[in-house]
């Protein structure tokens, strides 16, 4: 309506005008909601690589330890409950911070800290048992294919959890302001996000694994 | 500033309103436990499965499990993520849709590239009488 309005005037006055002339406003943050759901969307499709890298390779042993020799079904179990708590404990934190409660916020996020320090040291642990027992990423285009798919799962907690220690130091510092509840907002998709690709390490590397 | 401009102005106002105030859709304390007891479910079944391994054969144990694991996917979407098609428009929907094509099409063609490159290969019997 208005850019008919602008191409008829204008075509008076001056050359006609085919575009909205002016840019409308758009408030700080708010578009962040849904280039951050984009950006993990993108991050999606780096796992999808992964993934169908792990399916093609996961069978070539290489005549060395094959998933049946190295995985302990009982630890993975562990390490998802803990990755399923995590989630369940930032739901908490975020439903503490639309109440704008400050300190349950931050008590929440701590505990969904622990959970996800915890799920790092299992799964360190678990690197760290297949390496001593020369299950390295070298032995094997299954080993590094497993390395590689689920080392960069947990490059991700990792960095989930430096963002998250991070928020928490802001809002001891500046409180529940928007800005924050924005940066709380996106935290909340880029976990619960990582706990989706859990289910499918889970359920392709590990408990597919134990059928091959 | 021309009276059009002011025009123009004064239409986007009504157009767009509301349009700094999205954070996205929250959950309740109910969605969020919901969501919680079917992940747990969802993921309890698939490990008993395979750490029993004699309810089913192998092949029905990995339809079960993949079938399992989708639906928990897209328990986490609905009860965590807070998917639906009116966030932002509709382009959180759009997105992930389109993203859901691009994965489902680069997984099912890599696996059946290399399937079939696999399977098809000639195999080599003696090394020695290679050309």
């Amino acid at each position: 309506m208005s850019i008919t309005l602008t191409a008829e005037r204008s075509r008076t006055q001056q050359a006609p005008v085919f575009h909205v002339v002016e840019e409308h406003a758009h408030p700080e943050g708010s578009s962040t909601m849904l280039g951050f759901w984009i950006y993990l969307m993108s991050d999606c499709l780096i796992f999808a690589v992964l993934f169908a890298t792990y399916g093609v390779l996961g069978g070539n042993y290489a005549a060395g330890p094959s998933p049946k020799d190295l995985f302990d079904l009982p630890l993975v179990a562990l390490n998802t409950a803990m990755l399923l708590f995590s989630s369940i404990t930032y739901g908490f934190a975020m439903l503490a911070m639309e109440k704008g409660r400050v300190s349950q916020t931050q008590l929440w996020l701590a505990v969904t800290g622990l959970f996800g320090a915890a799920f790092l040291a299992i799964e360190l642990y678990e690197f760290a048992h297949l390496i001593h027992i020369g299950a390295t990423p070298q032995r094997s285009a299954f080993l590094s294919s497993f390395f590689t798919l689920v080392g960069t799962h947990g490059l991700h907690v990792t960095f989930g959890l430096v963002w998250l220690v991070t928020l928490m130091v802001q809002v001891n510092k500046r409180g529940l302001i928007p800005a924050n509840r924005r940066r709380l907002m996106c935290l909340s998709l880029f976990w619960h996000f990582l706990d989706v690709i859990w289910i499918g390490v889970f359920t392709f590397v590990y408990l597919m694994g134990m059928l091959r | 500033m021309t009276p059009h401009a002011e025009h123009h102005a004064g239409h986007h106002g009504a157009d767009h309103h509301g349009h700094g105030e999205h954070e996205g859709a929250h959950g309740t304390l109910g969605s969020y436990l919901i969501g919680f007891v079917l992940s747990v479910i969802l993921t309890v079944i698939p490990f008993w499965l395979v750490m029993d391994g004699t309810i089913l054969d192998k092949n029905m144990t990995a339809l079960a499990i993949m079938a399992l694991a989708a639906v928990q996917v897209v328990v986490h979407m609905i009860f965590f993520l807070h998917m639906n098609g009116r966030a932002e428009g509709g382009w959180t929907m759009l997105s992930l849709i389109f993203t859901i094509i691009v994965v489902v099409i680069m997984l099912a063609g890599s696996l059946w590239v290399m399937y079939h490159l696999n399977t098809n290969m000639m195999p080599i019997h003696d090394p020695s009488q290679l050309p």
